[in-house]
């Protein structure tokens, strides 16, 4: 059993990048969820060179095709993680293990994918449950949060999460900056000492302000940079001058709703595309964010609310409400080990009013829309790379099992390393 | 605004943190009419009623007759669960670690007791009615439990779980070793490896058998009528470790790797005791037989993984693996959070280990309440046990099961139509405060 699982491995994985280019790839008789349109019962979807070729109710399978029987089954375009640290991390605690945030406040020349380390087991791991692709994210504070030091942290990268190197593996190396936007906070706890430091808010604020002209500086700077044709080249500049430019979003992660503000303002006098992270009081700023346009990478909704007098659910429930005040929603892990819980934080802003193909579409389309791969990824549609999952239900569904996926068309293992140690301590007598 | 509007807010503002399960916790005569009762030890009744009384569960049928003045809760189309139960929880506490010392058992959490902790009502909004208040894990044997009830708005007094048998923490591996070590101007403590971890443990049993022999020789004395004795000074380090030896108090050992779980389990055969619950117990897939030898608990959490490098085999599987090789197994939270979702979190063991759904709603229910030895209480509707449920609009073990009714000793805690009431009224009154405030902060400029 264990030994036809391995061998099943390496025939598949070995394959990934290689034997895309001839393979034919049939999946039949599934409920294909397009999201390019209705659902399609028994639908075909033909799969050539790693995209998908055609997808329809009558389609005919080329002969010689590889089948992949779906009748009873469910197939969905591949789950993206919109903000991770999938590769990025190992083992938070064990610092040796872990390059998520680089010392200095401004690293905007830095990329997230130069550092992906490609057999990190919580890629297997985060696969096993859908997620094919995912951006992984510098700026991460380790373990359970979300947030981490205030900076420019540098590029996020977009990965499929699968190959032998990151080469391989990067659909788009650069997707957006990641800026964790400063805040005022008086109260602060120091880990050297275990102790709380009590600050003045005039103190902290000056600070704040300090850094928010800092960051203008940066973005005047990148400008110049930008305009002028002969020059000394400038790493970090050079990053920037993509933001500045419109070829890069800025991903600024904020929460409070004062921080949210001033973000927005920033973003907007700056001439720059924002995305907001994370953002826990953005409910509040929905209006706001509408109005700008401006979409959320929402973070956890499993998470307790902000304040003691802030309704239990209102992490919850800020997902339906951003939605119907018509903010764009899109859910991420902000995690590497928890990754696969995606679609679980999806499920429970959909038991609480967000419709569910608003949910899916969180976590396939409008990511793929707002990295600007959506004609690569996001739905099942000619031409778009052949990232699926074929599950028997609902993928938001905790009890659901993902019984294929595939990525770039190849059919992927879900072998990882919980199965085998599941499997190997199973058999022990 | 008028007067009446008033004080009707102002009570509002106090009611946040007494009374956010509203003002309906009074015991009365309750029957919870037509939902899908998920009994948990006795099978699934479609379109039954329960009739409770002062508390406790009195009947349980199809088209029971509704007593005079009965409080009747519809749940057509509801699922009614036993209220769940988290074996590990550090909420509703001022402090949990007492980490200057190796052994802190003279250390109580009924000592520091927070009934003001928002989370108590948090998680009765997810479920939740009994919780096991654990010291933390910064020693090798920490200091006292105290089992609760999810009485929201009553004293610290009336919080606690009477009758429930006492317990105690241990802790093995990474956070004993490590504590109160390598921070500036913070001395090392003994002990900085497994080794010392189970010597202190050793240490401490070997000085409470000397400890319980001193007093049994006084008290062989007294019978014999000796006069003038002097009793044995009494240790209250020691003391809660012989009640442990005695059967009188259960240990809750966190712990994550398979080698400390055995050498733990080892050292209180040592001492003939047994170890009530291996907390945590990450790697317990992997000594799952002798866990089940010895007769200890597991509690567990659904799915962390690879926070440090205890944590790096833990698998999702475990809960099941465990159960499947016949350890007494429960799920936990150990986080206010997770624990407003610990029935989402018993569902994964439906898909990575594949557990029925009466095995998955066991382990935040009956299995618990037999790892705390409250199982003739709660952990499952049955006629006579205390009257805890958790009622949901769909099944509990779906990810859209949303809780709508949570309710303690025959009383409703929490009532999401209630709350949802309370919070618009909360938003009204912020936004009025914050209008009268506007004049006054124009004023000052």
């Amino acid at each position: 059993m264990i030994l036809t699982r391995t061998l099943t491995i390496l025939v598949l994985f070995s394959g990934a990048a290689a034997s895309a280019q001839d393979d034919v790839i049939a999946i039949t008789g599934g409920k294909i969820v397009t999201l390019a349109g209705e659902p399609i019962e028994n639908g075909t979807i033909i799969i050539r060179n790693g995209r998908i070729a055609e997808v329809g109710a009558n389609v005919a399978v080329p002969a010689g095709a590889e089948v992949i029987d779906a009748s009873g089954l469910e197939v969905y375009p591949g789950m993206m993680d919109a903000v991770s640290r999938l590769g990025l991390t190992e083992i938070s605690s064990t610092a040796a293990t872990v390059d998520m945030t680089e010392l200095g406040d401004y690293n905007p020349q830095l990329t997230a994918a130069t550092a992906v380390h490609p057999s990190s087991e919580h890629i297997p791991v985060a696969r096993a449950n859908g997620i094919t692709h995912a951006v992984t994210a510098p700026g991460g504070s380790g373990g359970f949060g979300v947030g981490g030091p205030y900076g420019i942290h540098g590029q996020a990268s977009l990965i499929n999460l699968a190959g032998w190197t990151v080469e391989e593996m990067a659909v788009k190396m650069s997707v957006g900056m990641v800026l964790h936007w400063p805040t005022i906070q008086t109260s602060t706890f120091d880990f050297s000492t275990f102790s709380r430091v009590e600050k003045k808010f005039s103190e902290v604020k000056e600070q704040y302000e300090d850094r928010v002209a800092e960051l203008e500086d940066w973005m005047d700077a990148a400008r110049r940079y930008a305009g002028e044709s002969e020059k000394e080249t400038d790493l970090k500049l050079e990053a920037l001058a993509k933001v500045v430019e419109g070829e890069l979003p800025m991903m600024i992660m904020a929460d409070d709703a004062r921080d949210i503000k001033r973000a927005v303002q920033f973003a907007e006098e700056q001439g720059i595309k924002m995305i907001l992270l994370s953002g826990r009081d953005a409910w509040k700023e929905k209006a706001l964010l509408a109005e700008k346009n401006i979409p959320v990478i929402l973070g956890p909704t499993l998470r307790l609310p902000r304040t003691e007098d802030e309704a239990y659910d209102k992490p919850l429930t800020a997902a339906s409400e951003l939605q119907a005040a018509g903010v764009r929603v899109i859910f991420a892990s902000f995690s590497s080990a928890n990754s696969r819980l995606l679609p679980y934080e999806v499920g429970n802003a959909v038991a609480r009013g967000l419709p569910w193909e608003e949910g899916l579409k969180g976590i396939t389309l409008y990511p793929a829309e707002l990295f600007g791969v959506s004609d690569e990824l996001g739905s099942i549609e000619e031409g778009k790379r052949a990232n699926l999952i074929i599950t028997d239900g609902d993928p938001l569904e905790i009890r659901t099992e993902i019984k294929h996926l595939l990525i770039d068309g190849v059919p992927t293992s879900l072998d990882n390393r919980h199965l085998e140690l599941y499997e190997k301590y199973r058999a022990r007598q | 605004m008028n007067v009446k509007r008033f004080v009707w807010t102002a009570g509002l503002v106090a009611s946040v943190r007494v009374i956010a399960g509203g003002g309906a916790a009074v015991a009365q005569t309750m029957v919870i009419r037509g939902g899908t009762i998920l009994t948990v030890t006795n099978g699934t009744m479609v379109n039954g009623d329960i009739l409770v009384e002062d508390g406790k569960i009195v009947e349980i049928g199809t088209n029971l007759s509704v007593p005079e003045g009965a409080l009747v809760i519809d749940a057509r189309g509801q699922f009614v669960m036993p209220g769940i139960i988290d074996a590990h929880s550090h909420i509703a506490a001022e402090s949990i670690n007492e980490g200057s010392v190796a052994v802190s058992s003279m250390t109580g959490i009924e000592d520091v007791l927070d009934p003001t902790d928002i989370n108590i009502y948090r998680e009765l909004a997810g479920g939740v009615t009994t919780s096991n208040i654990l010291h933390g894990s910064a020693n090798p044997i920490g200091g006292k439990n105290a089992v609760i009830k999810h009485r929201w708005g009553s004293d610290a007094e009336g919080l606690l779980f009477k009758g429930a048998l006492p317990g105690i923490k241990f802790a093995l591996g990474e956070n004993p070793k490590r504590s109160r070590g390598g921070r500036r101007g913070v001395p090392r403590r003994y002990p900085a490896t497994r080794m010392g971890v189970i010597d202190v443990i050793r240490e401490a049993f070997t000085k409470a058998r000397a400890y319980r022999k001193e007093w049994q020789d006084y008290e062989a004395q007294k019978a014999h009528g000796q006069a003038d004795l002097v009793p044995p000074r009494r240790d209250f380090e020691l003391e809660p470790l012989v009640e442990i030896m005695e059967g009188k108090r259960l240990v809750h050992a966190h712990c994550y790797r398979a080698d400390e779980i055995l050498q733990l389990l080892r050292v209180a055969e040592e001492f003939d005791f047994r170890i009530a619950t291996l907390q945590h117990v990450l790697e317990g897939y992997k000594v799952a037989k002798e866990i089940a030898e010895h007769g200890a608990g597991a509690s567990t959490f659904s799915d962390w993984w690879a926070y440090k490098m205890e944590a790096y085999d833990a698998i999702p599987y475990n809960a099941a693996l465990m159960t499947e090789k016949g350890v007494l197994v429960s799920l936990n939270s150990d986080s206010a959070e997770e624990a407003r979702h610990l029935n989402q979190e018993a569902a994964k063991t439906l898909k990575w280990g594949g557990l029925s759904e009466e095995q998955a709603l066991a382990l935040i229910t009956i299995n618990p309440a037999k790892q705390l030895r409250i199982d003739d209480r709660v952990g499952s509707i049955e006629v006579g046990k205390d009257a805890d449920f958790a009622i949901f609009d769909t099944h509990p073990l779906s990810v859209y099961a949303v809780p709508q009714k949570t309710i303690v000793d025959g009383k409703v805690y929490f009532d999401r139509e209630e709350d949802a009431e309370r919070q618009k009224a909360l938003v009204e009154e912020r936004a009025e405060l914050l209008e009268k405030l506007k004049p006054a902060t124009e004023e000052k400029q």
